[in-house]
């Protein structure tokens, strides 16, 4: 179908599109436009104005910060997938960014993007999860950081006020291993199941479609911290949780897969 | 200059010369129906039930009415009177068949979820979408049919004025006596229930169309990304009671159809009776979900078939027995696409006794009707699958139960017990060669290796050997199957004054490349290159006769006419030489494009010379009528019949499902072929495209009738990244029933891999107990087979 109706404003800089942003609340950010526009074609979303951020250039970046890797939140999937520097110090993130949707997609779709829609399918959000990141946002009233595992709230929804705009993403240097395990029928496609897994000191571990949003596999971090084995720690992946059933797959073959998966993931990691 | 991917040979037929067709659409550069540009047009679009059964209460049309750039709004009331007669359905499979009254816009219920109940037209595109959300319509909702087998108890009639879902059964049985002392001998008997889901066919262009009413003669030119051109136009005429020769149909570019698009729409008569109606030019084109819910889908059957064997092995007697979806009204082939698989439930092995039935039933659903193979690969895959079964229960392996009953080559032709001769056929050395192609052997021993070290990866072979009967069709045997309509296949080809060859045909390609293999056919014939024949096509106006393009005919039928119009243009133009070089026509030789006296290097004629002769009209022999031309209409004495062994190597994984196709192996025979590039293209596509149905593809439905896979997201077509490279190879068995030795090679592909990945799946599951998993044979499904009880 085609969207609805709707204004479109291309803003100059941040801080053009937080003031637009701020003074309608019918107002969406279009990065990318991957997620929001196939929702919108569908009248799913009907926002009354687009925000469109993809012309603001100084948001697009990869930058070795000494401690960390700061990325601008509109740099897109091929880039991270491409970056040399992320190869040599988050290899992880190269390698998530890589699997996510074809080409076409990694050529248009932002980090920045796809982390504010909070999608819990998505392969991006879970990563930064399991990267234990931070995200920078900017606002009416300034900047602000909130910790990736704070900023995923319910379905679709982030911590994300009015006005707000994610800027940058931080995220460790790998030291230890890591493991991404994306289950699907097709490369395309979302993953049924992911699970995300990255070692800096302590093990960390992140699973994507096993809820409405992006989640830590507390229960298995914890058995891992505990001293249990790779298998105890499996067997906790799914605990508490209510993975959605659809067209893929049921809630209790996620459950199964989500063990599999995270079994893969940990003794990948641990290997390395 | 032509490109040609390999070195010359003398003949042109046979190389491997690429696509003409491919610059333009690989570069955009390509019109389909939605590039045409045209002023003044308005924009229809369609609202369509959001439920699988109802009756409508009530449509306000009055917001939308009410839009600025809205010219029209339409109900099915609204228009009733205008339709002369139902929508076609030209395939009346017997005579007591049932068919519901369908026209292009519901007038008082709905039977599917997308069934058209509106229509609006508009200035612009994106009103014409907006009025359509802006109409109300209030129903009052039915239970809904969806289960083939509850459709089939009646206990809620879809119909009413029917009285039963049922809409036809057609039985074909030859010898009953026969079959049942084969049961009753029989030291094994094996039976099956397959499911074959439905599908949606998702040509990457969804349908569309432009509807042009003329400036004077008061003709209408219909764009429309179509199939069938010369059947529309026929079937528009019929159902709205207009002179056929006021009616122009053109197929510009067409993105694929798989059959979907071999099919008479609401779209098509509604946009004629509105452009009637207002006089002004209408466009309309299909949205991708919207493609998914109004076009047809494929498929849809319960099979249940059984296999009576002697102590060998040998095959005596099948009995077929299907339950097939129709959806919720009759199209254009609906009823008879299962039958077009009803004499080939013996796939290509030698049985003496044979039975078939198919109950055609109706359901809330999008109608179906063609789909690439149309009622062969269900045949195919119930076959193939019960072979397997066979085997497995006797502990044979699976090459060996299909080498045990192949029709053995010196039976050819050979007339089989439901009543076709196969012309012929030599299918042990194309099972052999896929077999070495694949390292069968050497795959076996693997499997068995990994089965003793108790691996949890399972690798799996499947086989499929299949037959298919195609080049649609004989006309006489199509009228013994109350099909509406001929086989036959126009063809006109001309020499023109310069000495260039056009060439006319009736077929209507979209994706096939016709416009390549048709000129090297008349290159072939004419000692001349290919770049110096034009053929046109897909335009009724230039092509006034044809049957168009679906079933595997084009080449056969409509490439036989073509080779034969170029023959009889030869002759006139030898007549021609010989007068003007005063000797007998016998005595000339044609080679390259010259005649020549036979033993003479000086007297000579090239074919332009004679063309331009012919033209000017000058010195030809008394009586001869002017010009270079000749028409052929060439209705085939019998079908084709391809075949070939496919063989799938799938990995599953113990603990998740996955299941991995990792090496592909075809052997088709395909008989002779005029560019074996393109015939590849058509394998691969028609093995990804069964590899869909094997693995991914599903329309599914839930418990309200309600599509839950109208977009790409949801319906799973595999792209290329699923699928390993296929190893192909062919052999060649010509067909005796056209002078090429030609067959036909559009629909194998898909014949015959669905088969061969669910007896690979089934093969490496076989240690579990398995014995069946039905399409999509999902991760999931393949997870719970291994873990049942």
């Amino acid at each position: 179908m085609f969207p609805a109706s709707f204004e479109y404003v291309k803003a100059n800089s941040i801080r053009d599109a937080i003031s637009i942003l701020s003074d309608d609340d019918d107002a969406k950010v279009l990065a990318g436009g991957h997620s929001l526009l196939p929702l919108m074609k569908l009248r799913l979303a009907a926002p009354g104005t687009l925000v469109d951020i993809g012309g603001i250039r100084e948001l697009s970046y990869i930058e070795d910060k000494g401690d960390h890797i700061a990325i601008g939140a509109l740099t897109r999937h091929h880039d991270i997938e491409h970056s040399g520097l992320l190869k040599e110090s988050v290899p992880f993130l190269s390698y998530v960014a890589s699997l996510v949707g074809d080409p076409s997609v990694r050529h248009r779709g932002t980090i920045g993007g796809s982390i504010s829609h909070g999608d819990g399918a998505s392969d991006l959000p879970a990563a930064v999860l399991a990267l234990d990141g931070d995200l920078v946002v900017e606002g009416p009233s300034g900047e602000r950081i909130i910790k990736a595992s704070e900023f995923f709230i319910g379905f679709l929804e982030t911590a994300l006020g009015q006005g707000e705009i994610l800027k940058e993403i931080r995220v460790p240097k790998i030291t230890g291993g890591w493991s991404y395990q994306k289950f699907n029928r097709r490369a395309q496609d979302w993953a049924i199941v992911g699970v995300a897994a990255v070692s800096v000191g302590e093990t960390k571990v992140s699973l994507v479609n096993m809820g409405s949003v992006p989640l830590r596999a507390y229960a298995t971090e914890e058995t891992l911290k505990n001293g249990g084995s790779i298998e105890e720690a499996s067997e906790k992946a799914s605990e508490g949780l209510q993975p959605p059933s659809d067209l893929n797959a049921s809630a209790e073959y996620r459950k199964h897969l989500a063990k599999v998966l995270v079994n893969r993931a940990l003794t990948e990691t641990l290997a390395q | 200059m032509t490109a040609v991917e390999t070195s010359s040979s003398e003949r042109v037929t046979g190389q491997r010369l690429l696509r003409r067709e491919d610059p333009e659409l690989l570069t955009g550069e390509a019109k389909f129906v939605d590039d045409l540009a045209q002023q003044d047009v308005l924009h229809m679009a369609i609202v369509r039930s959001p439920v699988a059964r109802a009756k409508i209460i009530s449509i306000d049309t009055s917001a939308a009415r009410a839009i600025d750039g809205v010219v029209g709004v339409y109900t099915g009331r609204d228009l009733k009177d205008l339709w002369q007669q139902p929508m076609p359905c030209a395939w009346v499979v017997t005579p007591d068949m049932k068919n519901p009254a369908h026209f292009p816009l519901a007038v008082d219920s709905v039977n599917y979820m997308g069934d058209a109940v509106a229509v609006v037209l508009a200035n612009d595109k994106v009103i014409a979408s907006d009025a359509v959300a802006s109409i109300e319509v209030e129903y009052e909702e039915l239970p809904p049919v969806l289960d083939l087998e509850e459709s089939a108890t009646d206990k809620v009639v879809i119909h009413p004025e029917l009285g039963t879902n049922t809409s036809y059964v057609w039985a074909l049985e030859p010898d009953n006596a026969k079959l049942e002392a084969a049961f009753s001998s029989a030291a094994h008997v094996v039976k099956g229930r397959f499911v074959q889901q439905r599908l949606i066919p998702s040509a990457m262009e969804p349908r569309g169309l432009l509807i042009v009413p003329q400036p004077y003669g008061g003709e209408y030119t219909l764009y429309s990304s179509t199939q069938i051109p010369h059947i529309l136009k026929i079937m528009i005429a019929v159902t709205l009671g207009i002179s056929e020769s006021k009616i122009r149909v053109v197929a510009p570019s067409v993105g694929g159809g798989f059959g979907s698009k071999l099919n008479v729409y609401a779209e098509e008569l509604l946009a004629f009776t509105l452009a009637k109606k207002t006089g002004k030019p209408i466009r309309w084109m299909e949205e991708r979900s919207e493609n998914a819910l109004a076009t047809v889908h494929g498929r849809g059957q319960i099979q249940e078939i059984e296999l009576a064997a002697d102590s060998d092995g040998k095959v005596l007697g099948i009995r077929a027995n299907l339950l097939a979806d129709m959806g919720a009204y009759l199209q254009l082939l609906t009823p008879g696409v299962p039958l077009l698989g009803g004499f080939l439930y013996h796939g290509l092995y030698d049985v003496a006794a044979y039975s078939f039935k198919c109950t055609g039933l109706f359901t809330n659903k999008t109608p179906t009707d063609a789909y690439r193979g149309a009622g062969r690969p269900e045949a195919t895959f119930a076959i193939e699958r019960g072979m397997d079964l066979l085997a497995h229960e006797m502990g044979i392996d699976p090459a060996e139960i299909r080498r045990r009953n192949f029709i053995p080559k010196e039976k050819f032709p050979y007339s089989s017990s439901p009543g076709l001769v196969f012309d012929s056929g030599n299918y042990l050395p194309n099972l052999e060669m896929a077999l070495e192609k694949v390292g069968y052997s050497k795959l076996r021993e693997e499997q068995f290796q990994l089965r003793s070290q108790n691996s949890k990866k399972h690798l799996g072979i499947g086989l499929s050997c299949y037959v298919e009967m195609c080049g649609l069709a004989p006309s006489k045997v199509l009228a013994s199957l109350n099909y509406s309509a001929g086989g036959w296949e126009a063809a006109t080809v001309r020499l023109l004054p310069t000495g260039k060859v056009q060439v006319v045909t009736g077929t209507a390609p979209h994706g096939q490349g016709h416009e390549t293999s048709w000129a090297m056919i008349v290159a072939d014939r004419l000692g001349i290159n290919p770049d110096d024949v034009e053929v046109l096509h897909s335009d009724t106006s230039i092509s006034p006769h044809g049957l168009d393009t679906y079933g595997s005919r084009s080449l056969s039928v409509g490439g036989t006419a073509i080779f034969m119009a170029t023959g009889k243009v030869l002759d006139k133009a030898r007549q021609i030489a010989a007068h003007q070089l005063e000797v007998a026509p016998e005595d000339l030789e044609y080679q390259d494009g010259n005649f020549s006296v036979k033993g003479s290097s000086e007297k000579k004629m090239a074919l332009g010379q004679v063309a331009f002769e012919a033209f000017t009209a000058h010195n030809l022999p008394d009586g001869m009528e002017p010009t270079l031309e000749a028409t052929t209409t060439w209705d085939p004495p019998n079908f084709t019949f391809p075949f070939g062994t496919h063989i799938a190597v799938v990995e599953i994984d113990e603990d998740t499902g996955d299941v991995k196709l990792v090496k592909y192996v075809a052997v088709d025979d395909v008989g002779n072929q005029i560019n074996p590039m393109i015939v590849e293209g058509q394998i691969e596509g028609g093995i990804a495209q069964g590899v869909g149905q094997a693995l991914f593809e599903e329309a599914i439905y839930d418990e309200s009738g309600n599509l839950l896979t109208s977009t790409l997201a949801e319906y799973l077509v595999p792209s290329a990244t699923e699928l390993p490279n296929f190893e192909l190879g062919s052999t060649f068995t010509p067909s005796p029933s056209n002078p090429m030795g030609v067959k036909g090679v559009g629909e194998a592909g898909c014949i015959a891999s669905p088969p061969a990945v669910i007896n690979a799946v089934v093969d490496a599951l076989s240690t579990f107990g398995v014995k069946h998993i039905d399409m999509p044979a999902s991760p999931e499904k393949i997870w719970n087979a291994i873990h049942q009880d």
